[in-house]
């Protein structure tokens, strides 16, 4: 902590299991006086860990054991996101896809693509957070509103929906990922 | 049956058994058995598995017309006095198991050398092993009607079943035809042989006969659909709607009429839908009860349980003060009585114990049945002659004989009231140690001795002075008061020191119970008190398989035979009393009682009982109460030893999985650093090839050992108690993350077949992508990099499919079940346990995880149980 607070980093990488200290505590205290990106890590099987510090204000995780070059693209992420928070994109574009938020229109290839309103929505939550994971609590709190909570079928439900009509094609491109247990990342 | 909890515990015998639907007629020839095989035929029509269990052969032709198309089990044919007999086969309907049996004639007794003496008891064992029977039954063998069937008909029908089985019944048919149409039809033949129809018209076909049979069937039947009916209502209503019911006290007398006061008390009951309680009251008073009279009382009791009453036995001075302290106790709106059948003179003098009932009884109703005699003949299974002491009468010579000595001792003739005294006192001490007759014997020896050999003129038996008369006449008075006081005082200490001994002995029963802790120590104990009270062998089995273990014998000695040990299995299985002294396998040595707990039966009390084969009610009573004791005991002890088991493997449990999670977390850690820097160190380029070979082979033999570690975490995780973190998943979505996963083990990575629609599941879905990841990784290792893998979902009947199949060489044929063994390996690499995780985990969703050759190729299912989606 002290330490953080002195050289002031870029990014802070928190091991959930410390051995003599409960990462969550870390995190909260770290977040009352930071912004700092913070990337948990954690193993498998620890799933709501993950989440509880995904909601209690961390940027990403990542799964032990991890390769460095997975590593390295969470970290760019991160990175990227903190410069970008400031301005408000009104376009998304990425591998075809563009994202008119102003104008509320998603094409594919050049070709609309005609989305409900949910789906817009959803869409649009995980494209803003691009390359980073997103809770499902938190795509349902901000979609459907803090009473749904506990709906997840109908999430997948959405979810389903919306890739069929993002992910067409011979070999289809993966654009938004599942990330079991915890939430989705747009990719 | 307005207790809620009778009715609860009613229902759920009923559940567990098979149903039992009654074909009731009121005499034979009305078409019970035609019914019964037309509703056999009905039910195998609708593919039931319906077996003939026995049919009463009576010749008519258009009854066994309906039996043709259904299995019929071979009859049991018995040789009985150079007779043969076919019965019904118990043993091979219990082995056949039908869905339905129809058995006729519910009523019959059993030939000797059957398991049960009654056909009701064979039905019983049929319903308590879950068969659906149908059976038939004439009005006139119903226990409670047996009187009023007699009177009607002026036979005595000695084939009865009890009310209380037959209120078990879950559905009653009356089969009712006019006697018009029974007349013809017994004249027709289609009843009885021809030569047997005027006999039968004349006698119990009678018309009158049948108007009164059919209308008590009617009536019976009518009782029968209102208790149903108040039932139903009953368990619809809130509780809180319950209120006392009507209660109805029957007082058991020890004379002829007992048995005939308990049946009419039991149709007021059943009439009035009330509850029923036996008593009897022993009282020090009821002193000259003869062997004969005890016998009905007894009988009476026991008849009164198998009609469903609650037997009870009171002891106190005063019967009619016992008895109504009890029935307001109990709040009993009605109490039965026999009437007096003592001499008119008898009760001006003494008293009758009705009148004083009538008189003390306040609120509570009291009714009071006739006392015509009883048409039945009660089986006296002891006769027991009046022991005649030679020894008594002795005594009394010796009484004489010294009270005359001493009087010639001191003899003057102005104080003969002195001489008096002294005879007074030979009477008395005669009466302490003797029976009435021979105190009042004593007396008027005495009375006549002294009057000879004392009152003036001496050696006459003339009296000159008529006051002597008086003397004598008080003398014989006071020796009949004083030996009627002994009498009473010695009868009642014996009551209550025999009493006492046995509530002694039950206290230091319950005690010793209560100190030991083990099973075989509890048993001993308990086999040495019930030895000790009943002064007989006894024996104590707990169950085991596959036959009963005698785990505790009394010192005497209990000896064991294959027939005995059957018996005692017999009995832990149905928990019901068997063996001598009972109906049921009554041929064997020993008396058998179950060892019932709250949770079935935990083992039996063997009593090989002195050959007079009877038992009485304070001795059924204080073996009923040794084997309580003894079944609780045991059942503490199991519970104890249960709850320290479960501590204990929860204790060792917790420490297994805390010392795993924190060796697994210490040594990922280090790995994930060695794996980071073999990643770090090929990416230099600087580096030699071998040293980039070697670099490359840390990076693997780091994530290999990584999956291990990661295997034994989800083992320990899915050993313990698994806690599911259950939610909604896209199954696609789980299978196309594990097919990611593991892409890097196979060259081509596995082909996904989508499911036509999204499968939902409500899984947890860690662990659920965690077991495809596995059945992939056992792909690529079993099949090589190079195989062909594909994963496939459907829904095939309400449940999700997945399926992991290869083309690799599959497994060795007869492995399909071992492979999900742990630490099951088949190639040199892994720890065997991958599978077993996938088993462990797929069962505790409830799902199936089977694995199949597909020649070639192996192939995986798993099926798990589909939710309805929530709103």
């Amino acid at each position: 902590m002290q330490l953080v607070a002195h050289k002031n980093p870029d990014i802070v990488l928190l091991d959930l299991g410390l051995p003599d200290m409960d990462g969550l505590e870390v995190l909260t205290k770290l977040r009352e006086w930071t912004q700092v990106p913070v990337i948990v890590l954690s193993a498998r099987g620890q799933e709501r860990d993950k989440v509880a510090a995904l909601d209690g204000g961390a940027d990403d995780y990542l799964t032990k054991p991890f390769s460095v070059g997975e590593l390295m693209a969470r970290v760019r992420v991160a990175l990227r996101h903190t410069v970008k928070a400031s301005e408000d994109e009104p376009f998304f574009e990425s591998d075809g896809l563009q994202i008119d938020f102003a104008s509320r229109t998603v094409t594919l290839n050049n070709d609309e693509v005609r989305l409900t309103q949910i789906e817009y929505k959803l869409l649009a939550l995980l494209a803003h957070h691009s390359g980073k994971v997103v809770t499902q609590n938190q795509i349902l709190r901000e979609v459907w509103g803090a009473a749904y909570e506990d709906s997840s079928h109908t999430l997948r439900v959405h979810m389903g929906n919306l890739r069929q009509k993002l992910e067409t094609g011979e070999n289809p491109k993966r654009r938004i990922r599942t990330e079991t247990g915890v939430g989705y990342r747009f990719i | 049956m307005n207790d809620p909890l009778a009715q609860m515990k009613d229902e759920q015998s009923r559940e567990r058994r098979g149903r039992l639907k009654v074909y009731l007629g009121m005499a034979a020839g009305v078409g019970k058995t035609y019914g019964m095989l037309v509703e056999g035929q009905q039910q195998s029509a609708r593919h039931t598995d319906v077996v003939i269990g026995y049919l009463e052969p009576h010749g008519r032709a258009e009854t066994e017309a309906l039996a043709n198309g259904l299995e019929m089990l071979p009859p049991k044919i018995l040789e009985h006095r150079n007779v043969s007999i076919k019965e019904f086969d118990l043993d091979a309907a219990l082995a056949r198991k039908p869905e339905l049996i129809l058995v006729d004639e519910l009523a019959h007794s059993n030939p000797e050398g059957s398991r049960h003496s009654k056909r009701w008891q064979d039905i019983e064992e049929l319903l308590h092993a879950q068969i659906n029977v149908v059976t038939t039954v004439n009005i006139q063998h119903i226990e409670s009607l047996r009187d009023v069937v007699a009177q009607i008909t002026g036979v005595f029908v000695q084939e009865t079943v009890p009310d209380a089985f037959f209120d078990l019944a879950n559905e009653i048919e009356l089969v009712d035809i006019p006697p018009e149409q029974l007349h013809q039809r017994l004249k027709e033949g289609k009843v009885y042989g021809q030569e047997k129809v005027d006999q039968a018209l004349k006698g119990f076909f009678k018309r009158s006969n049948l108007l009164a049979l059919r209308e008590l069937a009617l009536r019976h039947t009518a009782e029968q659909v209102d208790k149903d009916l108040r039932e139903t209502r009953a368990t619809l209503k809130k509780p809180e709607g319950w209120h006392a019911g009507e209660r109805i006290l029957v007082c058991v007398a020890p004379n002829r009429m007992a048995l005939r006061v308990v049946r009419a008390a039991k149709r007021l009951a059943a009439s009035l839908h009330a509850e029923m309680l036996a008593v009897t009251v022993e009282s020090s008073r009821q002193r000259a009860v003869s062997p004969e009279n005890r016998e009905y009382q007894e009988q009476a009791m026991v008849l009164a349980e198998k009609l469903g009453a609650k037997a009870v036995n009171l002891a106190g001075d005063d019967i009619v003060a016992e008895l109504i302290k009890f029935a307001q106790r109990e709040n009993v709106n009605t109490i039965v009585m026999g009437k007096p059948i003592r001499q008119r003179w008898k009760e001006i003098a003494f008293g009758s114990v009705v009148d004083s009932t009538i008189r003390s009884s306040g609120d509570i109703d009291v009714m009071v049945i006739t006392g015509a005699e009883s048409q039945g003949t009660p089986i006296f299974r002891r006769p027991k002659p009046e022991k005649s002491s030679w020894y008594g009468w002795g005594e009394v010579a010796a009484a004489i004989v010294i009270c005359t000595a001493l009087g010639f001792l001191i003899y003057d003739s102005e104080h003969l009231s002195n001489i008096i005294m002294l005879y007074l006192v030979g009477v008395v001490a005669v009466a302490l140690r003797n029976g009435l007759r021979e105190s009042i014997s004593t007396a008027v020896i005495a009375i006549c001795i002294f009057d000879f050999c004392f009152v003036p003129p001496r050696y006459t038996f003339n009296i000159t002075d008529g006051r002597y008369m008086l003397t004598f006449l008080v003398m014989l008075a006071v020796s009949g008061i004083l030996s009627g006081l002994t009498l009473r005082l010695r009868e009642s200490t014996r009551a209550v020191s025999s009493r006492e001994r046995s509530t002694s002995a039950l206290y230091e029963l319950s005690k010793s119970l209560a100190e030991s802790r083990k099973k075989e120590e509890m048993a001993k104990l308990t086999a040495q008190k019930a030895s000790e009270l009943l002064n007989c062998p006894a024996a104590v089995f707990v169950i085991s398989t596959p036959s009963p273990q005698l785990i505790a014998n009394s010192a005497t000695g209990f000896e064991l035979s294959a027939n005995e040990m059957a018996v005692a299995q017999w009995v832990m299985d149905h928990g019901q009393p068997a063996g001598a002294t009972t109906d049921t396998l009554s041929g064997a040595k020993a008396l058998y009682v179950p060892l019932n707990g709250s949770n079935g039966t935990l083992g039996a009390l063997a009593l090989e009982l002195p050959t007079e084969k009877t038992t009485d009610l304070s001795q059924r009573l204080l073996i009923e109460s040794i084997s309580t004791q003894l079944a609780g005991a045991l059942e503490r002890a199991q519970f104890a030893k249960e709850f320290n088991d479960a501590a204990l493997h929860a204790e060792s449990e917790q420490m297994r999985s805390n010392l795993l999670s924190a060796v697994s977390h210490d040594l990922r850690t280090p790995l994930a650093s060695i794996e980071g820097s073999a990643t770090s160190l090929l990416t230099h380029s600087e580096l030699s090839l071998q040293s980039k070979e070697l670099a490359t082979t840390i990076q693997e033999q780091s994530q290999r050992m990584a999956r291990l570690i990661q295997n034994l975490l989800d083992m320990t995780r899915v050993q313990g108690a698994i806690q599911l973190d259950l939610d909604w998943q896209s199954l696609e979505d789980l299978v196309t993350n594990a097919v990611e996963r593991t892409a890097p083990l196979l060259d081509s990575p596995a082909t996904i077949v989508k499911p036509e629609q999204q499968i939902l599941v409500r899984v947890d879905g860690v662990l659920l992508e965690q077991v495809i990841v596995n059945l992939l990784e056992n792909a690529a290792r079993h099949a090589e990099r190079t195989a062909h893998v594909k994963v496939q979902m459907f829904i095939h009947q309400k449940n999700a499919v997945i399926t992991v199949s290869d083309n690799g060489p599959g497994f060795l044929p007869g492995q399909e079940l071992k492979i999900f063994e742990r630490f099951h390996r088949t190639g040199t690499s892994g720890f065997g346990l991958g599978l077993a995780i996938c088993k462990a985990a797929i069962e505790a969703h409830g799902g199936k995880i089977t694995a199949t050759n597909l020649n070639p190729g192996a192939q995986f299912k798993i099926e798990l149980p589909m939710e309805e989606a929530p709103e």
